[in-house]
């Protein structure tokens, strides 16, 4: 090896959750996935009933917690993002943000001018 | 320094002790996520108008000036089955990589091989349903939805297909031996890249099938 | 067994032998250094084409109702200048400064991934051939560098001028989305025992910034130019009107790439700038911490900002409102970098060379840009300003007084790292008051034009209105820009006949990059330096009492070095190989297309499987 003072050490591999973790974690998002679709069927769907009309103004928000749900499981447990260093957490969740905030923006600013300034 | 020492060392000699290979993939992700958070801003924002026909719409019937009537083209229950095989081919591919770091040769080909088919079939799905919106009137012009959508989704679909091709190579990597522990950095970074694009889907499968 | 020349020269690679030269050895190589003298010369060369872009406009521009240039190619020359300007001259003469030195900088003996760097060079040279092949049909593009839609779409642009734009620019998106990356990494990764984060040269973090820019707006503009195609080659209606599209979209996502993208183009700038300055000050960087955070908050801000180009458009007073306030708030940060600059020369001891006349000069130059930028940042001001001369004025402050000046000191400053030759101090001094006086001439006039009323991107005016005096007077003050380079051109021709005897310090630098001879060996470093601090080298002179004595030239043998390649040249032409075979005739494109992919796969798969360099 050369004769020089060596960076800073490897980082230690860190314990990866079991197959078992792996597995449930699986279950977790199949069945967020059927709720999310029931819950469509409910408030939309072909036999849906007043229950569904109530829950029409929630329904964006619930499924899109589920959803941002399933995206952090995956994030963090598929990805390894909750063992590994923060610095990959930093690298994903920073554009993620910008992101985020490029969407809002971008249907705040058309919904005004469809709204407002198209001309018939 | 030998070459051998040098390869040995070169992932560990990094200034924060993370490999570069899987640090580059994390950087393209991080910017892959502006690249559909566009798309599907594009897909919102002419979301709020396009029901100045002609349809078909995804949810909503629509009926032309001339009586021509076009139910709402989404179909859920195909899509939902593809999105849980997509779910399941991440869990797959981080059971493959478990086996590739113990040093399981059958557990990797084996986990690895279900990743591919399920990646395979939600290819196939979307081929399937592309095909059958174009039956049924809708293409790449008929309407904004069909613009947007066709776009966005084809454009993932694209993602996954490159991602299966990547899984592929490895897979026949895997089965020459050539992916001990000490290269199984290799498969974490294609299964980073496959985690993303289903990561991607979570997002569409809402925002476009279930959002009316 | 017969061995290849690229075998021969991975023997001389590894054996240490002197560097290879001839053309095979450029074709292939993946040594940062070669691979940012290869940048600086192509992005000079259009550099060069840019400017008589400029030059027969101003000539057009210089006298009313001119027929020097039909209205069809003055539009072909303004949208093509300011393409060139921006992604062919400026983006890569920082990429030049990106290569040759953040490895030197950090103490790296080359970047994270050397054949990624020179696969993101190929295409770039790609991209740049493709864009101004529209000449060649008499197509250039003529929509403006920002293409705004719907005059970009088939009804109303139905030629291959569009096109040319479209392919060209997704083309260098790719080489700069690659290069981004690869600087990322070596930044975060590379960096020689000790160099924490913030004991980094200046300029290396500005770059790192500039790289998380790219990473971040470049996939916005991928976008919105794939929904472009898709109008104009697939019948879509995103940007269209009468099919339900919005042109105003194209607005949004196009300069949500784009502001961020003028501070891709100009915080390289700022990080020469800040290294020119303690250097010619014999006095350390004023307020380090502060330089590093107000960049990142430039950066950061820059995402929040972008509507302010489209002022005009009458987005509301709420949106309008939001923008003005988020452009005024990002002036805080650069005045804090200013006041820093300022605060570094203020007490030094100023070496008066032409490195660092540029660098002064560029403070003054970036505050008068500044100073206009802020007065468009008021919405009913910008009702007068935009699409106005003011406008242009205001970036060519920002961009020629600001980037330009800045990368022409980091030439002057690098010059003698980078070619082993001083460039001569008299004629640099000639070149920077031309410049100086010519620069201001062609552009202060036009804050008072713009103001009078000379609209934008007309190729010509009438009598009477009051235009005259000042557009000859421009006209003039460009061709003594003109004139500028050319002592530049001199000078850097009579430089390299002399010897290649520069020292390895010439200016008494406090950074890693004067530690190693000048040309740097190609491993740069005999051994990996440890850092202890900011400013390593005046820390070692400090402790040695007096100056570092010469580095030798050593043999370089054991040190590893990575493998020339030819396959990021082959992917390279597989990507150009696509582009073209989409704009092609329909018989022929489908197989250019193919053929395009073919071989880029083949040059992805080999260099995935290449030997481990």
């Amino acid at each position: 090896m050369d004769a020089h003072a060596p960076p800073t050490p490897a980082a230690h591999e860190p314990e990866h959750p079991s197959a078992v973790v792996y597995v449930k974690i699986g279950v977790v998002l199949f069945v967020l996935t059927a709720l999310e679709v029931g819950l469509y069927e409910f408030t939309y769907g072909g036999h849906a009933g007043a229950g569904g009309a109530a829950l029409q103004p929630f329904f964006v928000p619930v499924l899109l917690l589920m959803s941002a749900a399933k995206f952090a499981l995956v994030a963090m447990f598929y990805m390894h993002l909750k063992q590994d260093n923060r610095l990959f957490t930093g690298v994903f969740v920073f554009p993620l943000i910008i992101a985020t905030v490029i969407i809002l923006a971008l249907i705040v600013l058309e919904a005004y001018h469809f709204a407002f300034a198209r001309s018939g | 320094m030998s070459d051998h020492a040098h390869a040995a060392a070169q992932h560990l000699e990094t200034s924060t002790g993370l490999d570069s290979r899987k640090l580059a993939i994390w950087t393209f992700i991080g910017s892959e996520c502006l690249f559909f958070a566009t798309l599907i801003s594009n897909y919102l924002v002419h979301k709020q108008t396009w029901l100045t026909g002609p349809g078909p719409f995804p949810h909503e019937e629509w009926v032309s000036p001339a009586g021509q009537h076009f139910e709402p083209i989404i179909e859920i229950p195909l899509v939902t089955l593809g999105t849980a095989l997509l779910l399941f081919s991440s869990l797959f591919v981080v059971l493959a990589l478990a086996n590739a770091q113990r040093g399981n040769r059958n557990g990797l080909l084996l986990w690895l091989g279900m990743t591919i088919m399920c990646g395979l079939f939600f290819v196939g799905m979307q081929v399937y349903e592309f095909t059958h919106f174009v039956h049924k009137g809708l293409t790449l012009k008929t309407n904004l939805f069909g613009a947007s959508f066709f776009t966005l989704t084809g454009f993932h679909g694209t993602h996954v297909t490159l991602g299966v091709i990547w899984l592929i190579t490895l897979w026949i990597e895997a089965v020459r031996g050539r992916i001990p522990p000490a290269k199984s950095l290799n498969l974490e970074i294609a299964a980073l890249y496959w985690h993303f694009v289903d990561v991607v889907w979570i997002v569409i499968f809402p925002v476009v099938y279930l959002i009316k | 067994m017969a061995t290849s020349a690229l075998d021969q020269q991975r023997a001389h690679a590894a054996a240490g032998h002197a560097e290879p030269t001839g053309l095979l050895s450029w074709l292939t190589t993946v040594d940062h250094k070669r691979i940012g003298i290869l940048y600086g010369s192509t992005a000079f060369f259009f550099f060069l084409v840019g400017g008589i872009e400029a030059i027969l406009l101003r000539i057009q521009l210089g006298s009313p109702n001119n027929t020097f240039l039909s209205p069809e190619t003055y539009n072909q020359l303004f949208t093509m200048h300011g393409t060139t300007m921006i992604f062919l001259a400026i983006m890569p003469l920082s990429a030049m400064f990106f290569n040759f030195m953040i490895p030197l900088q950090i103490g790296a003996r080359d970047v994270a991934f050397p054949r990624l760097n020179a696969f993101s060079y190929w295409v770039f040279l790609a991209g740049g051939l493709f864009l101004n092949s529209g000449f060649l049909f008499g197509a250039a593009p003529d929509q403006g560098w920002y293409g705004y839609a719907n005059l970009t779409s088939l009804q109303y642009s139905p030629g291959l001028n569009v096109d040319f734009w479209m392919f060209g620019l997704q083309i260098l998106g790719i080489a700069s989305l690659a290069a981004a990356v690869n600087f990322f990494v070596t930044i975060l990764n590379m960096r020689a025992p000790g160099m924490t984060l913030m004991r980094m040269p200046m300029f290396t973090w500005m770059s790192f910034i500039t790289q998380v820019l790219l990473l971040l707006a470049f996939p916005v503009i991928t976008v919105a130019l794939i929904l472009l195609m898709f109008d104009r080659f697939f019948g879509t209606h995103f940007f269209v009107p009468a099919g339900g599209g919005d042109p105003l979209l194209w607005q949004h996502m196009f300069w949500i790439f784009g502001h961020p993208e003028v501070y891709i183009l100009v915080l390289p700038g700022f990080g020469i700038v800040s290294e020119v300055l303690p250097v010619f000050s014999r006095k350390p960087l004023f307020g380090y911490a502060a330089m590093v955070f107000s960049g990142a908050f430039i950066a950061f801000l820059g995402f929040g900002v972008w509507s302010h180009h489209m002022f005009t458009t009458g987005m509301g007073p709420i949106a309008d409102t939001f923008f003005s306030l988020t452009t005024m708030l990002i002036a805080v940060p650069t005045g804090v970098k200013i006041f820093n600059w300022l605060g570094t020369v203020w007490g030094g001891s100023i070496q008066y060379r032409v490195p660092m006349y540029f660098a002064l000069a560029f403070i003054a130059m970036f505050i008068i840009g500044g100073l206009s930028g802020v007065m468009h940042s008021s919405p009913p001001a910008d009702l007068q300003q935009n699409d106005s001369y003011f406008i242009v004025a205001h970036f060519h402050y920002v961009l020629f007084g600001g980037s330009i000046f800045a990368l022409t000191a980091g030439g002057y400053y690098w010059w003698p790292k980078m070619f082993g030759r001083m460039l001569d101090e008299t004629l640099g001094k000639v070149h920077f008051w031309l410049m100086l006086i010519g620069f201001n001439l062609t552009f202060f006039p036009m804050h008072i034009l713009g103001l009078n009323g000379m609209p934008r991107r007309v190729y010509t005016y009438p009598e009477g209105l009051g235009f005259e005096t000042l557009n000859r007077l421009e006209t003039v003050g460009s061709l003594i820009l003109a004139l500028s380079f050319l002592v530049f051109v001199i000078n850097i021709i009579k430089t390299w006949r002399g010897p290649r005897n520069a020292p390895a310090d010439p200016w008494n630098g406090a950074t890693l990059e004067w530690s190693i001879p000048s040309p740097p060996q190609e491993w740069n470093f005999a051994e990996v330096p440890v850092v202890h601090g900011r400013d390593p080298l005046w820390e070692a002179k400090r402790e040695r009492g007096g100056p570092l004595p010469e580095p030798p030239r050593v043999s370089g043998q054991g040190i590893h070095l990575p493998h020339p390649s030819y396959w990021p040249l082959v992917a390279a032409l597989g990507v150009a190989g696509v582009m073209v075979g989409v704009m092609a005739e329909p018989k022929v494109g489908p197989w250019g297309i193919m053929a395009g992919g073919l071989i880029l796969f083949i040059g992805v798969f080999n260099w995935a499987f290449e030997p481990a360099g």
